[in-house]
């Protein structure tokens, strides 16, 4: 038996699992129009390679990956792009982003999937293979996971743990995928483990999901190396990556550093499954496993193609109860609310559970803070809650990174048993954001600085050397002493030679072998025009004299 | 007692002239207030200040001749940082240099665009590319904000046009709470 280590703090709320547990994964209907963000990853937005009219087939890629923290985005079925603009989108601020509208044309044929044999290919092609396949990590942080895929200068990182605890209430997506693909995982973890050289293989669930459990222990056994699969406590955030590491083998990720400084790599469950689906079929990412929950009449996970409107689900859920006023995306610890139904699918979204006030009772106002230090005892990172809600409040965004803002996981522990009902994660998503914005600023500032100061360098420069050249001349003008003027004239006739000698030598020569009639014509020609030139002067005599 | 003397006068001569040299030597060149007080400064380039770049702008503050709050682009903060940087009362911006506006980008409408050179010329950050007789354009990502270009454009083609919020730019809000009134 494995010796398992304990997090700091953490907080048991109702679970409100077998909601949806209790039912396979059913495909979602076909939507009529999908809606594909191009920017559904952390890092640069996918760069789109379709025009509206174009004919994509399922799987086509239609957007590439855009520098190294990218991953490419797929058409989700076959269709025709009818737009390519700006759509509403699930993300906390309601603004709209760039977004490829495919309407299906009803046969979601598949484009040519060519598998892959991972052991053939080189480690960096096969990376660049998962990067324009889309795939992502599908516990709600969508960061493409070819970069942590790459064991970087250590040539191998000992340790790999599968992320299948699951900890937010409510979402049960990577429980019914475990229970109901665990091999194809387990094909997955084999890509990964073959990436990263690791000796080690473990796999985190909660001991709340005791099919999973089992399911995973079954195919794992049958896989060709070691896979040990590991029932954790059920303790919300075990499924944050580095709190599941500590669990599982008593190491910490550094502060602000990333859990392969202590050598060991995590990912979540449906993350493999895809890895899988990409190498094995060939199959970029085009869907994923959804929870549909909360107060909806049929509870349920859905296999829905990326860009499926959320309201469609719903409504394939069974439609939404009574008393429904938002839908929230992801769990109701870290999860936002969405700004329209309307929104779609993305990789993200692992789970949209239909709120009503019955069920998430509405926060009661906030009072002040008493110091109680209950979020202290509760933050899962070892955070002084506290101290950081003081710093953000007083918008001290120094102190509050002195005091490691940026390790908040905001998991929403320490809101949740805050006492005074402070919303603390909010405080700290404003203060990181204000952090981002100024560090942004003060790179734009310093850019600008150097550009000015270069133009200013520019312009002296040019003023020096344009003094530089006047002088140059003056002093050329100023030397030819007396005696000048002679030189002048000389000067002046030798060019009027010189001119003489070019006109001569440009006059017509193709009169000198002609035969004497012609010549004779010619005499005549030149004649009458000198004539004609005499008359044209003489009017002009004429008028003037009377 | 006599080579004691000798001693540490013979050691106060050696250490005075490496002192000295030093002193000569080393000397910083530059105030390092008036880098301390550019680094506050936005960089914009502006001259609403009334001096013809940022730089200038700290050299004065540094040097007293003029007031920490004539930077409406830096705003209230800036104000807030500068007096905090050099010991002084915060005191409102000066109304006579502008009012502080939301960032900006200038665009050059490209169709009517002669390709006169002036706005180039105007540019304090060289953030518009083009030459005589061809079109011109913002580099978006370099461009201030500064609206310098924008007088001397003879055909009128260049706006200023204010920055939207989008997704990259978004940032949480800070969290404000609405009472009900207890009836």
């Amino acid at each position: 038996m494995r010796p398992l280590y304990r997090f700091n703090g953490g907080v048991h709320p109702p679970q409100h699992k077998e909601e949806s547990s209790g039912h396979p994964i059913v495909p979602a209907p076909l939507p009529a129009r999908l809606v594909v963000p191009v920017h559904q990853h952390i890092g640069n937005p996918a760069k789109p390679l379709v025009q509206p009219g174009d004919r994509v087939l399922k799987g086509q890629l239609i957007a590439q990956a855009e520098g190294y923290v990218s991953a490419a985005v797929h058409a989700p079925t076959s269709g025709t792009v009818s737009t390519v603009a700006m759509h509403l989108v699930p993300h906390p601020s309601g603004l709209p982003d760039l977004c490829i509208t495919v309407e299906a044309d009803g046969e979601d044929r598949w484009i040519e999937r060519q598998p892959i044999d991972y052991r053939e290919l080189d480690a960096s092609t096969l990376r660049n293979r998962l990067r324009d396949a889309g795939v992502v990590g599908l516990g709600g942080a969508v960061f493409p996971t070819f970069i942590k895929l790459n064991p970087g200068a250590q040539q191998r990182v000992p340790t790999l743990i599968l992320n299948g605890a699951e900890c937010e209430p409510w979402i049960t997506c990577d429980d019914r995928l475990m229970r109901e693909r665990a091999a194809q995982i387990v094909a997955g973890i084999a890509v990964m483990r073959f990436m990263l050289g690791s000796q080690e293989v473990l796999v985190g669930i909660e001991d709340n999901k005791p099919e999973a459990i089992a399911a995973m222990a079954e195919a794992c056994a049958q896989s060709a190396f070691p896979i040990e699969v590991v029932a954790v406590p059920t303790l919300y955030p075990a499924g944050g990556a580095k709190q599941l590491i500590k669990v599982l083998t008593g190491k910490e990720a550094p502060s602000s550093g990333r859990s392969t400084d202590v050598g060991v790599a995590c990912f979540n469950v449906a993350t493999a499954y895809t890895v899988h689906r990409a190498v094995d079929h060939g199959e970029p990412v085009v869907s994923r496993v959804v929870t549909v929950t909360g107060n909806v009449r049929e509870p349920r996970n859905f296999e829905a193609l990326i860009g499926t409107p959320v309201s469609d689900l719903v409504a394939a859920a069974g439609g939404a109860r009574e008393g429904t006023d938002r839908l929230v995306m992801g769990g109701p610890m870290m999860g936002f609310d969405l700004p329209s139904p309307e929104v779609p699918l993305v990789k993200a979204c692992n789970c949209v559970i239909a709120a009503s006030p019955a069920l998430f009772k509405p926060a009661p106002a906030p009072m002040p803070c008493i110091r109680c230090g209950r979020c202290a005892r509760a933050c899962p990172v070892e955070l002084q809650p506290q101290e950081l809600y003081w710093f953000a409040r007083a918008k001290n965004f120094g102190k509050a990174q002195e005091y490691a803002l940026f390790d908040c996981i905001e998991c929403g522990c320490c809101s949740y048993v805050c006492p005074s009902h402070i919303p603390l994660v909010q405080y700290y998503r404003f203060a990181k954001s204000e952090i981002w914005a100024r560090e942004k600023e003060k790179k734009a500032a310093d850019l600008a600085r150097e550009r000015h100061e270069f133009r200013q360098l520019r312009l002296e420069r040019e003023k020096r050397e344009r003094a530089e050249k006047l002088a140059q001349k003056t002093a050329a003008k100023a030397a030819p002493a007396p005696g000048e003027a002679d030189a002048k004239k000389a000067a002046i006739l030798a060019a009027v030679e010189r001119a003489k000698a070019k006109k001569a030598a440009a006059a017509p020569r193709n009169v000198d072998n002609l035969p004497p009639e012609a010549l004779e014509e010619i005499a005549k020609i030149e004649a009458r025009r000198a004539q004609v030139r005499d008359m044209a002067r003489r009017p002009v005599a004429e008028e003037k004299e009377p | 007692m006599l080579a004691a003397i000798l001693v540490m006068s013979g050691l106060a001569v050696v250490l005075g002239a490496v002192l000295g040299f030093s002193a000569v030597k080393f000397r910083v060149q530059d105030n390092p207030l008036v880098e301390k007080i550019d680094a506050i400064l936005p960089q914009t380039q502006c001259g609403q200040c009334g001096f013809p770049g940022c730089k200038p702008y700290a050299q004065a503050i540094a040097e007293e001749r003029a007031d920490i709050n004539q930077c409406p682009p830096g705003g209230e903060e800036g104000i807030r940082k500068l007096a905090e940087l050099l010991g002084k009362e915060f005191k409102p911006l000066n109304a006579e240099h502008g009012a502080p506006k939301t960032k900006s980008v200038a665009v050059i409408d490209e169709r009517l665009c002669i390709g006169c050179t002036l706005c180039l010329q105007a540019c304090p950050v060289d953030a518009i590319l083009g030459a005589a007789k061809q079109m011109h354009t913002v580099l978006a990502a370099e461009c201030t904000g500064c609206g310098l270009c924008v007088p001397p454009c003879p055909v009128d083609c260049i706006a200023m046009v204010e920055l939207r919020e989008e997704i990259a730019t978004w940032k949480w809000k800070y969290p404000v709470y609405q009472f009900k009134r207890a009836s």
